[in-house]
């Protein structure tokens, strides 16, 4: 088993983990770290599939995509920060609406 | 003059504008409402620019900066793309007129940056011609949609905004992962290169599985839908009505080329269970909307019954591919247009009355005729009446299903429209009777009212334009050539 497929491996780990994640909690600064921790996974998964059998220098390309997709990361998380607070100031709990009163 | 015309690349202005036009209001905001509107106006025309270039030279390709596909990006329209780009500008420029006099100082400033955001992104969305370019636009869309869901405020929008926002986020993540097996396996981002390189294998049914599952769920296609009701119903009117007439738009029309370029000629057994989620779709929403005792949310849950429309087309595709994928493409333009109608009636009515239960309507008919009359309309085209554009794409619909013997799928789409009339006539019987209470009414601007009825009239005129529109659509063979359109 090459490191690249390990580290692919371990992509498919953390974005499944997330998921579980994202879906059992009910307080919303873990809902937003469960998808930052998703798209670790996918960024993990683009890095090292970069390195395609048979060639000896990686591929350039999804090293941009990542750059690109944190880029797109940040900005999503800044917005969810942003939404998690107001909704906190409006109702008092950081949980989503249908959530609360379980 | 014409050469001038065909000189200039209408694919980067169509991109560039609403973008410079939203940073202007942003940065002046007493004036966004006049930047806005000019913004949007300029849109149109640059829309109808690049239709005109499209229908003398054919498909429309742009190297951005020069550099070309493998490397670079290319900008790429062909009739699709078109029909798309029109439909977000026309229905764009009557929510503007709407808004115009919709939002007032403080929420004008807040919602003119956004939208042109919002706008530029869904021009590039149907500009792109490469799987993450779409992934890019996918989430400039998503962001820009969710801060506008969140614009009313108050612990509905907040919730329903951020639950849009997590579901939008798990959609676009899902599709950047399948872009992300499709790059390893194929070494190309650019979908007419992919769409010639693909070949079955077990990393593309899994990027096709979670690709299709992050769009399904940005779409709100059953039983993906949980996130569109709360989010739609309690955003401003306008808002509601871009929500739902483009920006689900912008993820199915990704999965409708991707399974048009790559998935779809692989075959498997996808596109049945597409139809069965579209059944599904169709009855669950018909039958929600039924049941709602407030007008936005009707209105909101037959939108999810709509989108299931759109997918009855892919297992029918299969042998009647023309036919199924126009049926598909003339459902989302007349959709666009009655829906937008139909939620900015509604706002019409809740700004009126305060409320909008439907129990209460009293007599809108009298006091609000041209809302009453605009919302009539819009409900013509979702029921699949003749003469208008939900007519022509069910019809299209109805005779791809026949040539198969597809009697199950017949009767969903005609059980369907039975539903959708049961539901838009409780709001029209509703709106002629006198309620109990009768309740303090609030002037509604005349333009406001004009935008939903012209909206309207679109939807309805849509079905006198059916060869026209098809022509347009048929530029560069979006569809294959799998039989000779009607």
């Amino acid at each position: 088993m090459s490191a690249a497929f390990l580290f692919a491996l371990v992509g498919v780990g953390l974005f499944s983990l997330g998921l579980y994640a994202l879906i059992v909690h009910a307080h919303l600064l873990r809902k937003i770290l469960a998808i930052n921790v998703m798209g670790s996974g996918v960024f993990l998964v683009l890095v090292a599939l970069a390195k395609r059998t048979g060639e000896s220098q990686p591929d350039a390309v999804p090293h941009a995509l990542v750059i690109t997709g944190i880029v797109v990361a940040v900005s999503a998380t800044a917005l969810a920060l942003t939404l998690m607070l107001k909704l906190t100031a409006e109702t008092g709990r950081a949980e989503l609406p249908e959530d609360q009163g379980k | 003059m014409g050469a001038l015309l065909s000189e200039i690349s209408w694919g980067v202005v169509l991109i560039l504008l609403p973008l410079a036009g939203g940073i202007a209001c942003f940065l002046f905001p007493r004036a966004a409402k006049v930047l806005g509107l000019v913004s949007v106006f300029a849109v149109l025309l640059s829309v109808s620019g690049l239709g005109w270039n499209i229908k003398v030279n054919g498909i429309y390709r742009h190297a951005i900066g020069g550099w070309n596909a493998p490397l670079g990006i290319d900008l790429y329209a062909d009739g699709l793309s078109l029909l798309m780009l029109a439909a977000t500008a026309l229905v764009g420029f009557g929510i503007s007129v709407y808004s115009a006099d919709y939002f007032e100082r403080e929420d004008a400033a807040r919602f003119w940056p956004i939208w042109l955001l919002l706008l530029a992104a869904l021009n590039a969305l149907f500009l792109s011609a490469d799987v993450f370019n779409l992934y890019v636009t996918l989430e400039l869309m998503g962001l820009a949609a969710v801060a506008l869901a969140a614009l009313a405020g108050g612990r509905d929008a907040l919730g329903g905004a951020m639950r849009y926002l997590l579901a939008s986020l798990l959609g676009s993540l899902a599709y950047l992962f399948g872009v992300a097996l499709l790059y390893h396996g194929f070494g190309s981002m650019d979908i007419a290169m992919l769409a010639v390189r693909v070949e079955a294998s077990p990393a593309v049914w899994a990027a096709l599985g979670l690709m299709s599952v992050g769009l399904l769920l940005k779409t709100a296609l059953f039983p993906l839908h949980f996130w569109l009701p709360p989010a739609h119903a309690s955003a401003p009117a306008p808002v509601s009505a871009l929500l739902s007439a483009l920006v689900v738009k912008g993820s199915f029309y990704i999965l409708l080329r991707l399974w048009l370029e790559i998935f779809g000629p692989l075959g498997g057994g996808v596109d049945t269970l597409f139809g069965l989620l579209g059944t599904g779709a169709i009855l669950w929403g018909s039958l929600q909307a039924l049941r709602q005792t407030r007008l936005k949310l009707l209105v909101a849950y037959s939108t999810v019954a709509q989108i299931g429309y759109f997918f009855i087309s892919f297992p029918l595709a299969a042998s009647a591919g023309v036919t199924a994928w126009s049926a598909a493409a003339y459902l989302v333009l007349s959709h666009a247009l009655a829906k937008a109608a139909m939620f900015l009636a509604t706002g019409n009515v809740l700004r009126f009355g305060g409320h909008d239960r439907i129990a209460d309507l009293d007599r809108v008919v009298q006091r609000l005729p041209l809302t009453a009359c605009a919302f009539a309309l819009a409900g013509v085209s979702i029921m699949g009446l003749p003469p208008s554009g939900g007519f022509v794409g069910k019809w299209l619909l109805l005779q791809a299903a026949l040539t198969q013997d597809r009697w199950d799928l017949v009767s969903v789409i005609i059980l369907g429209g039975v539903l959708a009339a049961g539901y838009v006539f409780k709001v029209i019987g509703h709106a002629f009777t006198l309620a109990d209470i009768s309740h303090e009414s609030r002037e509604v601007p005349a333009k406001m009212e004009w935008a939903a009825l012209l909206l309207a009239f679109g939807a309805i005129l849509l079905g006198f334009l059916a060869s026209p529109v098809l022509s347009l659509v048929g530029i560069g063979v979006p569809f294959g050539v799998s039989e000779v359109s009607p």
